[in-house]
Parts: C-alpha cells; sequence; structure tokens
C-alpha cells in the first residue's frame, strides 16, 4: 500500500484530488503561491489524456475553462488574490449560464499584490460577492491534505450536481504545507458525472429548460444539438430576454438551486463539541492551530472544541446556531479582519458572546495567539 | 517517539530545505509517522537566513510552526544568532564550527560537528553536505532508521548522483553515531 501513500504539498493533494475526480482541462497562469497546481498539471494532464494550457493571463484562463466545460468536459483553473480578482467577471458569466467549473484559490494576503509568500484567508467574502449581481456561489475549504483532496472532488461533484462554479479556498500554509496523503482507493470515494441530455441528434433540445427534478440536462456544446449560451438573462433556448417573468424567475432559480440546498452542500468536522462550554470556529490553517490549542487545553481539563467549516459559501448557518447554542463563548478564529465572524455573529442566538481571535501580518496564527485571547474570554487576565 | 519538532535552519542554497523534506518524507513513507514540513517562501530562500520547520508524530500533527524545537541544525552564523533561542531545555542544538562560533551558553547540548570539513576533505563536493548534516542528525539521534533515509534517497536523487550523495549520508552517519545523544525529548 505504500505507493498510495505520499508526502506532498496541499498544493499537490489538490491536484490528485482533481485528477481522481476527473480533471480534464485545466487553463491557468501561476501565481504564488499556486504555483505548483499548474506545474504538476503540466506535467500530469497531458500524459491522462487531458489538456493543459497556460493561458495569457487570469481573465483567459477561466474564459478558457468556461469554454470547456460546454464542451463536456470537467475543468478547474488556480489562481490567488490578484488573479482572483481578475477572474471575477467570467465566474459570473458562469454562474449565469450555469456552467460547471472549479477555481482553486489559494490565498495570500491583499488587497492588490499585498503579500505574495504569506497566509491569508482574506477572500472569504470576495468568494461571495466578488463578482457583481444577485447570485449564490459555493465555496469549499480544508485544512490538512487529506481533505483537500476530499473537498476536491466534493468541489467538481458539487460544481456538476448544481451546475456552478464553485470555489475552493486554500490559503498558503496548506498550500505549501507538505505532510501525509493517502491516496484513496479507485472507487472509495463518490464521483458525480455530468447529467447529460438523452435526446437525440434531430430532437429539439432546450439548454435551459429545467426537468421535473428542477435539474437542466446538458448538451455537448459542438456536438448534437445547436444552442445559444448568453451572460443575459435568457429563455429556455438560451436567447437573451428582459421579459420581466424570465428575469424574475432565473434569478430565483439561481440562488435557490444552492440555497435550497445547503444541508446537501453543508460539510465540516467537529472536535471536543460534546460538553463545550468555548468553541472555537475556523477553517483553513487556522483550524490547525485551533485544533492544537483544543487537544493541549482538553488535556488541562478545560472544556473546549472546535467547530471546522468546510463549506464557507452558502454559509452554515444552522449548524453553526446548533454547535454553538451552549457555549459561554464563540471564538472565531481566521487570519482576516473578521469575514466568517460577521456570518457567525448573524448565526448565532447570542452575538455579543462571539469573538475574533485573527492574525493578519502574514504568519500563520499560532495557538499561542489564540490562547492569549481565550484567557481574557475566560476572565484569566492576560 | 511521540512528538518530535525540528528546524533546520541555515542560508538559502545549502540544502537545508531539502534535507528537511527528505528527513519528513522518509518519517512518512518509511517510517509509518505522521510529518509536516513547512519552510520560510520569498526572499529568505534566496540568500539571508531560511528555515524549515519539521515535526514527526505518531499521532496527528495540527499546528506545523515549531516554537520549542527538540533539535535545532543551525549551518550558518546568522541562523545560530536568530534561532539558538529556540531549542527546548535539554534539546540538541547541532552546528558546524566551519560556519558557527557557538557564544551563547544554551540550556541544550550543543554539539559541534567539522560537517563541512569531512565533506570536503573525503568527497571534495559542497553539494552534498546537506546530505552529510542529515546523516550526521541520524547517527546523533537515531529518530529514523538510516535506511529510511536511503529509500528516499534512492527515489529523489538522480542516477548519477546517487553514490555521491550515498557516501556522505554514510560521512555523517559515522560521525554522528560517535556523539550519540538522545534525551532531546
Amino acid at each position: 500500500m505504500t505507493e498510495m501513500i505520499r508526502f506532498v504539498q496541499g498544493n499537490e493533494a489538490c491536484v490528485e484530488g482533481a485528477l481522481y475526480a476527473g480533471l480534464e482541462f485545466f487553463a491557468g497562469y501561476p501565481i504564488t503561491p499556486s504555483t505548483e497546481i499548474a506545474e504538476l498539471l503540466s506535467g500530469r494532464l497531458p500524459t491522462n489524456g487531458g489538456k493543459f494550457i497556460q493561458m495569457e493571463d487570469e481573465i483567459a484562463s477561466m474564459c478558457a475553462i468556461i469554454g470547456a466545460s460546454l464542451t463536456g468536459h470537467k475543468v478547474m483553473t488556480a489562481t490567488s488574490g490578484p488573479g482572483f480578482s481578475l477572474k471575477q467577471e467570467a465566474i459570473g458569466y458562469a454562474c449565469m449560464a450555469e456552467i460547471p467549473c472549479v477555481i482553486v484559490n489559494v490565498q495570500r494576503g491583499g488587497p492588490s499584490t499585498g503579500n505574495p509568500t504569506h497566509v491569508s484567508q482574506g477572500d472569504i467574502n470576495q468568494a461571495r460577492w466578488g463578482t457583481h449581481g444577485d447570485h449564490s456561489i459555493i465555496a469549499l475549504t480544508a485544512s490538512n491534505h487529506q481533505d483537500i483532496f476530499a473537498m476536491t472532488v466534493d468541489a467538481f461533484n458539487l460544481a456538476e450536481t448544481y451546475r456552478t462554479p464553485v470555489v475552493l479556498l486554500l490559503d498558503e500554509a496548506v498550500g505549501h504545507m507538505r505532510e501525509k496523503l493517502t491516496i484513496p482507493a479507485k472507487d472509495e470515494l463518490q464521483i458525480i458525472d455530468r447529467l447529460r441530455t438523452s435526446l437525440g441528434k434531430d430532437v429539439d433540445y432546450h439548454p435551459y429548460l429545467p426537468r421535473e427534478d428542477g435539474r437542466l440536462p446538458m448538451s455537448d456544446f459542438g456536438g448534437d444539438h445547436r444552442y445559444n449560451v448568453t451572460g443575459l438573462y435568457h429563455d429556455m433556448w438560451g436567447f437573451p430576454s428582459a421579459n420581466p417573468k424570465v428575469v424574475n424567475q432565473l434569478l430565483r432559480h439561481l440562488v435557490d438551486k444552492i440555497e435550497n440546498n445547503v444541508h446537501a452542500i453543508t460539510r465540516y468536522k467537529e472536535y471536543y463539541l460534546e460538553d463545550a462550554h468555548y468553541i472555537m470556529v475556523s477553517y483553513g490553517s487556522s483550524a490547525r492551530s485551533a485544533i492544537h490549542l483544543a487537544e493541549e487545553r482538553r488535556k488541562r481539563g478545560e472544556r473546549i472544541g472546535v467547530l471546522e467549516l468546510q463549506s464557507i459559501w452558502p454559509f452554515p448557518t444552522e449548524v453553526v446556531r446548533e454547535k454553538c447554542a451552549a457555549a459561554r463563548a464563540v471564538v472565531v478564529v481566521e487570519m482576516n479582519m473578521g469575514q466568517v465572524l460577521a456570518q457567525v455573529k448573524s448565526a448565532v442566538e447570542h452575538p455579543e458572546r462571539v469573538f475574533l481571535a485573527n492574525r493578519i501580518d502574514g504568519k500563520l496564527i499560532a495557538p499561542h495567539d489564540i490562547k492569549k485571547l481565550l484567557r481574557v474570554i475566560q476572565g484569566k487576565g492576560v | 517517539m511521540n512528538v518530535m519538532r525540528l528546524v533546520f535552519s541555515g542560508s538559502g542554497g545549502q540544502g537545508v530545505i531539502t534535507a528537511a523534506i527528505i528527513l519528513a518524507e522518509a518519517a512518512v513513507i518509511y517510517s509509518g509517522k505522521n510529518a509536516t514540513q513547512t519552510q520560510a517562501y520569498g526572499a529568505a530562500a534566496r540568500g539571508g537566513a531560511t528555515r524549515s520547520d519539521i515535526i514527526l508524530s505518531d499521532s496527528a500533527i495540527y499546528y506545523p510552526g515549531v516554537t520549542e524545537a527538540n533539535v535545532l541544525i543551525t549551518l550558518t552564523q546568522d541562523a545560530y544568532n536568530e534561532f539558538a533561542s529556540i531549542t527546548r531545555p535539554g534539546g540538541l542544538l547541532l552546528s558546524d564550527p566551519r560556519f558557527v562560533q557557538t557564544t551563547r551558553k544554551a540550556d541544550a547540548k550543543q554539539l559541534e560537528l567539522p560537517m563541512y570539513d569531512q565533506v570536503m576533505e573525503k568527497i571534495g563536493k559542497p553539494i552534498v553536505y546537506n546530505i552529510c548534516t542529515l546523516g550526521a542528525l541520524i547517527g546523533i539521534t537515531q529518530i529514523l532508521e538510516p535506511e529510511a533515509i536511503m529509500q528516499v534517497l534512492e527515489e529523489r536523487i538522480p542516477q548519477d548522483f546517487i553514490n555521491l550523495n550515498m557516501r556522505a549520508f554514510d560521512l555523517g552517519l559515522v560521525l554522528g553515531s560517535q556523539y550519540q545523544y538522545r534525551k532531546f525529548y
């Protein structure tokens, strides 16, 4: 079995997960700290029968994966903050035209070119609202390499299930860190493939006419059926429409297909929550420090636990409310100025009991950093 | 072994990060352990003091940073000056007198082994200095079986350089074995 155990960077775990999920097309423009993803796929994809293209920039990369996805392939691009900003317009197009794709953002310090080789989790809200207009989106994250692998597979599964862009929010610390990855056996994880239309070549195909269950079977673009794809509001043929009824229905559909399935999309892990008086809510690399601290304090008899979020959008409001209901205090551990903090505050019954333990200087937040705040909350002094 | 925290430090180009990766990979793939390895990116990686943190453990590892090192290796004076204080009491501080003059009275076992001079005298190629250092570490601490490291070397090193690296590793191993120290936990 040793051949299945690897010692890799988080970015490589993402690559392995993507290939396991069936990635066939990657277009990208290398940027620290995501570069290893493009670098590794430039070797792995062509030898696996896939296609790798280094594009002229991030905008073109995003557009290329949208086009490739329409033709029936599983697609991904990878970037970091500055590139993620550039991709936003095309991400909106993929939301509107309902094109499955996976966008990996290995976060570094922003805004602008910011702090390229250092960790941050400052793109949480950008993943949600980076592109303009009402829409909904799915964003996943992970704190260790085994989970990066699993969440990458999930990102593809969710993209295909809901016909939507899925953002995988990694960060520099997990992306660059090396640790163990056990590659699952071939059928160990579920792989969801695209729902394709069963209509034959000469039958009229309505690309945006939902089935009874609300899903839209796809037809590989350039294949059996001719149809229109647009970023404008569109009717069931895919042709532009400003008909108020069409506009109203489509926007509701785009939002509802994700928000109504928040339970199915929600992913989280919990550590020592059953009797916890103090709960740390965290995600990504900062969750590692929270879990580290919880294990350390548990040994001293402190009732402290961790709720690790693995899906950030749609925000798992109910899970957070339920899990934190009995907590004396909730500490959100993240490396930004409180982006998930705001969500947690609005989710729980007692927002005044929610505190922020953050670090924004490019250093991975340490257990000690969280402990300092925790002691103040617990009334143990500074 | 429960948890062992190591820091390898030196200057960019000495191969300290490569040595760190080889050690951690040997622990994971050939010794059945968990390991994390992190490193400084950016300017420090291209000259200036650089460091790589390694944690080896039989159980899960969460926070990957090292604050109190069981073992610290410093291969430059800058690295020694900057990082010597993170060695925990009773820990091991390994340096090379060719590059480092130990100044402080650390509450740690300070070992100064002439690894660089040995490499130059016996092999004549400074490129394998890092592997000799890794050999010395294994010889002193016996934290992993030497075979585990050798298997990683065989996989990672191009065929033409494998003998060179094996000789360097062996050289370090023999040197380190004369100074065995295992009370760094």
